[in-house]
């Protein structure tokens, strides 16, 4: 699941705009600057590299607080995807 | 400078295919919400939209016309016809050349382009319907009506996505009061239900899979709609030496760019442009008794419109009647600025106020009475009409109750 994680935070960093330096998983989503719109093109990122569906409605909160959180549940429906697959 | 009326109404909507059935079932506050028939589904989450249902091109045109016409167009030929037919007005005799057409659409003929792209991208087919360009582009509904009723004066699309048919109406009606014109057609049509169109509306993730709440708690984000809405605007002059029924009056209309986020409501643009309205009207805020609000049904607009609402009217807040009709019709982009101001001019002449349909409770963020599911009538002289769009481009109109 390695290759998963630096994917999810490769793609992250891509969208910060206030912070230098390597991403941490305890980093907040919130506190890296993603604007709506860099959030709704993040997940699409997500979703392509690894051909998963995110649910994720605009109008309710982002499911996930931290980088950490984020790669977590893209390993998990990554995980989904192979088990079905 | 001319004072600028309503003579004719022209309604085709996912609620009724005339202004009486549209106003009779939003006072009714009866939903145009359903699963999708007009278009493939199968592969979409979408399971709510507001179709128009029961229109036959056939009932309306011929083979030959319905070969020219994008169902877009369809919609605003047919609503203008019912418009134009109310008003009672011929622009065969010289009044063509006086008369403006300016209808907005936010997408144009999209229906033919999904399809002619279908048949060229994904079905590789090595010919396509020669008429899909004058079909497709933006400019054919306005286009359509100044042939079909002899329009010969300015003519043209304004497509600013969800407020094209408000700055349109807007257009028409300084024209108007300028003395440019002494007529116009005026209004938005739109038909952006396919699959390509709804694929990428998911994509930005603001749909609500349930239905359309605006500003209620656990409001999860709009339904999208199609539709048209075509006003016959005139001078007051000309209606009154013509002796012809008068409806309701434009008074005023406003505009503003937020130059800021692409997507992202800012209320401070959304003030400026209901300022700039009663500005324009020479109104006071507190002249104002109703609002027809964006209101969209996402968690974003309807916040940002409550505070708008408040910066602009101060205390007066309290005593406005406010409701969204795109709880009953979804959200037809080009056409719901015209759709919304059929709608406000119909509840000040009846004094009735369309009810915000499917609202749970307040919101902490939208803390207004907002008319929650059921009608109300009250005694109204003056309303705004607001619309607020993608690319941060707002517009509002002012319209009066005539006679009153």
């Amino acid at each position: 699941m390695v290759d998963v994680a630096d994917g999810v935070i490769e793609l992250v960093g891509s969208k910060v705009r206030n912070r230098q330096g390597p991403l941490q998983m305890s980093d907040a989503l919130e506190s890296l600057g993603l604007e709506s719109l860099d959030v709704l093109e993040l997940t699409f990122a997500i979703e392509e590299k690894f051909n998963i569906e995110i649910p994720f409605n605009a109008n309710t909160e982002f499911d996930f607080k931290t980088v950490g959180e984020l790669v977590h549940a893209v390993e998990g429906l990554v995980a989904k995807k192979t088990a079905s697959a | 400078m001319n004072r600028v009326v309503i003579t004719g109404l022209g309604t085709i909507s996912p609620v009724g295919l005339s202004t009486k059935s549209y106003w009779t079932a939003l006072t009714a506050g009866q939903s145009g919400f359903g699963p999708p028939t007009i278009f493939a589904a199968e592969r979409l989450n979408t399971k709510v939209v507001a179709e128009v249902k029961g229109f036959v091109p056939e009932d309306h045109f011929d083979s030959r016309q319905i070969g020219l016409l994008d169902r877009v167009s369809q919609f605003a030929v047919v609503a203008a016809r019912e418009a134009i037919a109310q008003s009672g007005l011929s622009f065969r005799d010289g009044l063509g050349e006086r008369t403006a057409a300016i209808v907005g659409s936010g997408i144009g003929g999209q229906t033919t382009q999904d399809e002619a792209f279908k048949r060229i991208y994904g079905e590789n087919a090595p010919r396509v319907h020669p008429l899909i360009i004058p079909r497709t582009m933006p400019n054919a509904p306005a286009s359509q009506i100044s042939m079909f009723f002899g329009i010969k004066g300015p003519t043209y699309a304004v497509s600013t996505a969800c407020a094209s048919a408000t700055h349109s109406i807007g257009q028409a009606f300084h024209l108007l009061r300028a003395g440019t014109v002494t007529c116009a057609i005026t209004g938005g049509a739109e038909a952006q239900l396919t699959h390509g169109t709804v694929k990428a509306w998911e994509a930005m993730r603001i749909l609500a899979p349930d239905t359309c709440r605006p500003f209620s708690r656990e409001r999860k984000g709009m339904v999208l709609g199609e539709g048209a809405a075509i006003l016959v605007l005139e001078s007051l002059d000309h209606a009154a030496a013509r002796g012809a029924e008068i409806l309701g009056e434009i008074v005023g209309f406003g505009m503003s760019a937020d130059a800021g986020d692409l997507t992202a409501p800012d209320p401070d643009g959304m003030v400026r442009a209901m300022a700039a309205a009663l500005t324009d009207a020479a109104l006071a805020p507190d002249a104002v008794d109703y609002v027809n609000a964006h209101g969209t049904g996402t968690t974003a607009n309807d916040a940002a419109e409550t505070s708008a609402l408040h910066k602009a009217f101060g205390t007066h807040v309290a005593r406005l009647a406010i409701s969204s009709t795109k709880s009953m019709v979804g959200h037809a982009l080009g056409a719901a600025g015209a759709l919304e101001a059929v709608a406000t001019a119909m509840a000040l002449r009846d004094g009735i106020v369309p009810p915000t349909m499917n609202y749970l409770g307040a919101d902490p963020a939208c803390d207004l009475d907002y008319t929650p599911n059921e009608a109300r009538s009250r005694p109204m002289q003056t309303a705004l009409s607001n619309s607020f769009a993608f690319g941060g481009l707002n517009a509002v109109l002012a319209l009066r109750r005539f006679g009153g």
